[in-house]
């Protein structure tokens, strides 16, 4: 049988939940930047010239056929070669918000196209200016079909965080492989860390459902 | 960039040949399990529902990062010696056995419940009602997100490099770190990465055309 040692979790506690801290922090600001990105992206897939639709295709495509962890080592290591000298924890910021702005498109994408296209050819004739379009008649419509795989995709980037760690971004599977270093031990560092990420995600999924039904009723 | 490619084309394509070799067991793991574990979820039994809930809940709610540190420090603490490459062979079936199982039990829902009360009016085993009845008419329903988790293991499949697996990512650092120029060197391994997942598509878009037109259903 597995013995836990559980002074050595009260010795680490802090510095664990310092990595839970940065990765809640990385996490918020990478999808803040995923979903903004996401948004432009949508709206230039159904952009009405077929060389931006094109483009941003490209993007999308090549984005979710690449693994997460080439971009941030293109980032990171390649980055000085094009002028991009960046501390870890922002490219790792930057990398995980792209990546995820590709996935967030698709998902508005196909928000986007549930709206029926006479509500829009009506509120033209009314003389509605298309940024009021968007965020007046577009974007609360979309909410109910959009929430739920945001929400997934969210957990996917928090999920996904963890790789930040081998570009060497304190954040806690950083923290925890310095514990399992630090201590000899296995057991206990990478058992709390799946534990608290589970939680995390846990809590994640259960606000998500509660934003669902707030935006079923919005 | 051309000059990296041709003076290392061999190491590449060993190391694709090994990411493939790794993601393609794992997939092929990962459905046996899969659909031990999807009709273990749609089981009458209620230990065993759970069971295979709780299992589905730990390896979707956790970085596949930290499920394959715990694979491969914690087999060896309990007598478990492995080799990276099947350590990582493993993280990955257990890992895309989770998702596979919650695919299967979404295409097993799809299957009309008539025709499984008309093959037991007949008399049909429970075991040959899953192998002749459910689980083909069940492949075709559930093959454009089996392809989608196959890209996703693919990509994936670069974290093992961590644990010193000479796949196709680890290969792309010896590469960098012995010609210093990484922004070329992973510009080249995310373009393969690229081209293996979106042939795949392509595939299973082809695949899904051949099934469309003999399935009665689509």
């Amino acid at each position: 049988m597995i013995g836990i040692d559980t002074d050595m979790i009260a010795r680490y506690g802090p510095l664990l939940l310092a990595g839970l801290a940065t990765t809640i922090r990385i996490c918020a600001v990478a999808s803040a930047i995923a979903v903004a990105a996401g948004l432009v992206v949508a709206l230039l897939l159904l952009a009405r010239s077929a060389v931006v639709r094109a483009a941003a295709r490209l993007y999308v495509e090549v984005m979710r056929g690449t693994p997460i962890l080439v971009i941030l080592f293109l980032l990171y290591y390649g980055g000085p070669h094009f002028g991009l000298v960046l501390d870890a924890e922002p490219v790792g910021i930057l990398g995980l918000g792209f990546y995820g702005a590709a996935y967030f498109a698709e998902i508005f994408r196909a928000g986007f196209l549930s709206i029926p296209k006479g509500q829009i050819e009506a509120a033209r004739m009314v003389g509605l200016p298309q940024a009021h379009i968007v965020r007046r008649i577009q974007v609360p419509q979309m909410l109910g079909l959009v929430v739920p795989p945001s929400v997934n995709q969210v957990i996917i980037l928090v999920k996904e965080s963890a790789v930040l760690s081998i570009i060497t971004v304190g954040e806690l599977t950083m923290n925890a492989t310095r514990m399992a270093n630090e201590t000899f031990a296995v057991v206990e560092p990478f058992l709390a860390v799946a534990l608290l990420y589970w939680l995390l995600i846990e809590l994640i999924a259960r606000s998500g459902r509660w934003m669902e039904q707030w935006a079923r009723h919005a | 960039m051309i000059e990296i490619f041709l003076k290392n084309y061999g190491v590449l394509f060993g190391g694709t040949v090994t990411t493939v070799m790794l993601s393609g067991l794992a997939i092929a793991i990962g459905m046996v399990l899969g659909l031990a574990l999807a009709f273990g979820l749609i089981s009458q039994r209620s230990p065993l529902r759970f069971a295979c809930g709780l299992y589905r809940s730990f390896w979707r709610g956790t970085p596949i990062l930290v499920q394959l540190l715990i694979v491969f420090y914690l087999l060896p603490q309990i007598g478990l010696p492995l080799s990276p490459f099947i350590a990582a062979v493993i993280a990955l079936s257990l890992n895309t056995a989770a998702f596979q199982a919650e695919i299967y039990r979404a295409g097993l829902m799809e299957i009309p419940r008539g025709e499984i009360e008309a093959a037991r009016m007949l008399g049909i085993r429970k075991w040959t009602i899953r192998r002749r009845i459910l689980i083909p008419q069940m492949f075709r329903l559930v093959l454009p997100p089996l392809i989608n988790e196959t890209i996703i293991i693919i990509k994936n499949s670069s974290l093992v490099s961590i644990i010193a697996v000479t796949e196709l990512m680890r290969r792309s650092q010896q590469i960098a770190s012995a010609t210093f120029q990484p922004l070329e060197t992973y510009l080249i391994a995310g373009a393969i990465y690229l081209a293996i997942n979106l042939a795949l598509a392509q595939a299973g878009r082809r695949v899904e055309a051949g099934l469309a037109v003999s399935g009665a259903r689509a």
